[in-house]
């Protein structure tokens, strides 16, 4: 792994417009993604994990522009992508693919899978039509799949099959960065471990570039190297995957990780069960977004928007417990230190 | 509290559906029991089974295509396969009730959520409109609901799905069942309104002793909540015992492969294991050990012969020919199983 940046966030926004009223004017807005900054290594696997609503997918969008952002910059080796024209923006494409969650809906049932794998590569104008079908080929045998498979049809796959079809698709234009939107949730278990290991070897075989979107905690600290937990738009915490998993600081984290059922009958943990629903992104809390379910809550939690901040080197944390607010009034800080609950 | 009486008792359950391209087996005679006041999970992945068997417990088989063709369910002692429908609407909801993924859909978008809660209870004749009442606040008290009053006049598409999910196992315990039947509970829910369903439903179990019968894919969910497991594959129950064991010491190479081909959150291991395959469509297996092709202690006799179910301990039993003692090549490789 190289220390090189590949895709480079700042204060990432989408705000989407609630209409209301006879004449459809504006009367609110979504705030789906709000003010998200993050930067991704070359080489290097960023997961992005978080609950319905907080804003992970459209995060994965904006950076492809599939959802055009409403604010911040997108900067992808060094080129902003967010000023490109839109014909530029589908020659950019060609380095940075998404790989979608339901792998029964993103590809088209009429075509037969070569004419699916082909297509990136039509778009791009890469190749003869021979050497078309040859890469289609050559990319079925590297996920996995057979070359007499290309004369199929979607339908006579079964859900993995599909899903490693799906990540052929985002092959084939040899990209540097894959955007993986929940690429195993909807896989059985003995269907989804295939499926990773299957990712994990691309990458190396590839030098690939991964951001993976998802909310099973257990597939990301497996296949992420750097965690963001995001919530109500906001990044929580960001930092290496270890250091997440065994240290968190961000309290929304630790209420998390601690939420996750372990496949252990005998394991103990120190449950802290988080009490009320994720608030509307429609309406979202004052100050930090997690006030209202935090059980460290202190007044300026409710006043203030706590910023990301580097805690420790890598280490980076959007909450007051460790803001200078935060402990000028904390007497909280304590028993988060030790990274547990009492 | 736990005694040994079984709440429910299937034997030798088979379900089919009768398609176009003929009889496929859902359901291939399976043995299960759930013991008054004990949580019971079904694990296993998609067309195993798994729900077409709750299905029959509560006579809910769509039918046709699909027709209970042997074995028995007894419920209290029993026999429901062969209960009339009338005898059935009595039964459920009032002596097993059932509890769904989608809370979405799985309550009526035009009825409120008090009028919904109150029916179960006035077509049982538990009561009058006013006590119907009363319990049903009660209910949505128990289940952890604020503002219980308010709620009874909301429609449920002003709830959250964790809400949601709430409500439907207030009135899943409206009538007192003795059994509680959960189809993928969770499944639809986040992983902090999950953990808080999931103990509330032990909180249930607990508190009024009800048993409750989890049927899940989630190995987590699981290991949380469940004192015995039968863990299904195509249709067929492959091993079953005490979680604790089962977690411990699998002895199904399926059990296993599953058990380690989850992520666990905990550590970080290199690679995963994988099962090699797919999960075979139902049916599509007709001779020998369903899970024969993607085992890799497979042997001729795996592919020519239906195991049956080999005790290996107390409670704890599996099919597969790697525990049959006369067998003797399997000997060496359930050594390697076990290591």
């Amino acid at each position: 792994m190289t220390t090189e940046t590949l895709l480079k966030v700042e204060n990432l926004k989408k705000h989407f417009p609630i209409r209301g009223g006879i004449l459809g004017k504006e009367v609110g807005s979504v705030k789906a993604v709000e003010g998200v900054s993050f930067e991704v290594k070359k080489g290097e696997t960023l997961g992005i994990v978080g609950e319905s609503g907080c804003g992970k997918s459209t995060t994965g969008r904006m950076l492809l522009r599939l959802i055009e952002p409403t604010e911040g910059k997108v900067y992808f080796e060094g080129q902003d992508v967010t000023k490109l024209s839109t014909g530029d923006m589908r020659k950019l494409r060609r380095d940075m693919q998404m790989v979608f969650q339901d792998p029964f809906a993103s590809l088209n049932p009429r075509h037969t899978v070569e004419k699916i794998l082909e297509e990136p590569m039509k778009v791009h104008g890469i190749g003869t039509s021979k050497e078309r079908k040859q890469k289609v080929r050559e990319l079925l045998e590297i996920v996995g799949l057979s070359s007499y498979h290309a004369k199929r049809y979607p339908h006579q796959f079964s859900g993995g099959q599909r899903q490693r079809i799906g990540i052929a698709r985002a092959l084939m234009t040899q990209p540097k960065l894959i955007i993986a939107d929940e690429p195993v949730s909807a896989l059985d278990v003995s269907i989804q471990s295939q499926v990773l290991n299957l990712m994990q070897d691309l990458q190396k075989e590839f030098q690939l570039t991964y951001i993976v979107i998802a909310h099973d905690l257990g597939v990301v600290r497996h296949i992420s190297d750097r965690v963001g937990v995001m919530y109500l738009g906001r990044m929580a915490e960001l930092t290496d995957s270890e250091k997440l998993y065994d240290k968190p600081l961000h309290p929304y984290t630790q209420a998390l990780l601690s939420a996750v059922p372990i496949p252990d009958p005998l394991y103990e943990k120190d449950a802290v069960v988080l009490e009320g629903d994720i608030p509307s992104p429609s309406n979202p809390p004052s100050g930090c977004a997690f006030h209202t379910r935090c059980p460290f809550k202190m007044d300026v939690c409710s006043q203030k928007v706590p910023e990301l901040r580097e805690h420790e080197p890598g280490h980076y944390v959007a909450c007051h417990l460790y803001t200078e607010e935060g402990s000028a009034a904390g007497q909280n800080k304590q028993p988060l230190e030790e990274g547990k609950y009492e | 509290m736990k005694t040994q009486e079984k709440v429910l008792d299937v034997k030798g359950l088979r379900v089919s559906f009768f398609t176009d391209e003929g009889e496929v087996p859902a359901v291939d005679d399976i043995d299960f029991y759930v013991r008054e006041g004990e949580v019971l999970g079904i694990v296993g992945e998609s067309g195993c089974g798994k729900s077409v068997t709750s299905l029959s417990v509560m006579g809910l088989i769509p039918s046709p295509p699909g027709k209970i063709i042997g074995g028995e369910i007894k419920l209290n002692g029993e026999e429901l396969t062969t209960a009339s429908e009338k005898r059935m609407r009595q039964i459920r909801g009032n002596d097993v009730a059932m509890i769904f993924q989608e809370p979405m859909t799985s309550l009526n978008p035009l009825f409120t959520i008090g009028n919904q809660l109150m029916d179960a209870m006035l077509i049982h004749k538990m009561g009058n409109k006013k006590q119907a009442k009363q319990r049903s606040i009660e209910m949505l008290k128990l289940v952890g609901l604020p503002r219980a009053e308010e709620l009874m006049n909301d429609y449920p598409h002003q709830l959250s799905g964790g809400m949601r999910q709430r409500v439907m196992i207030a009135m899943a315990m409206v009538c007192n069942p003795r059994l509680l039947i959960a189809d993928e509970p969770t499944t639809a829910l986040d992983v902090t309104i999950q953990a808080q369903i999931l103990k509330l439903m032990k909180d249930l179990n607990t508190k009024m002793n009800t048993a409750i019968m989890m049927i899940t894919h989630d190995l987590g969910v699981v290991a949380e909540t469940c004192e015995r497991i039968v863990v299904m594959y195509a249709g067929k129950v492959v091993e079953t015992g005490p979680a604790v064991e089962i977690f411990k010491d699998p002895q199904h190479p399926y059990t296993r492969g599953l058990i380690q081909s989850v992520p666990d959150m905990r550590y970080k291991k290199q690679r995963l294991y994988s099962i090699p395959g797919n999960v075979p469509k139902p049916g599509s297996i007709k001779q020998g050990c369903r899970f024969a092709d993607r085992c890799e202690f497979a042997f001729d006799r795996c592919r020519q012969e239906d195991p049956p179910l080999y005790q290996t301990a107390e409670g704890h039993s599996t099919r597969c020919f790697l525990f049959d003692e006369k067998e003797e090549t399997a000997h060496d490789n359930r050594n390697t199983v076990k290591s």
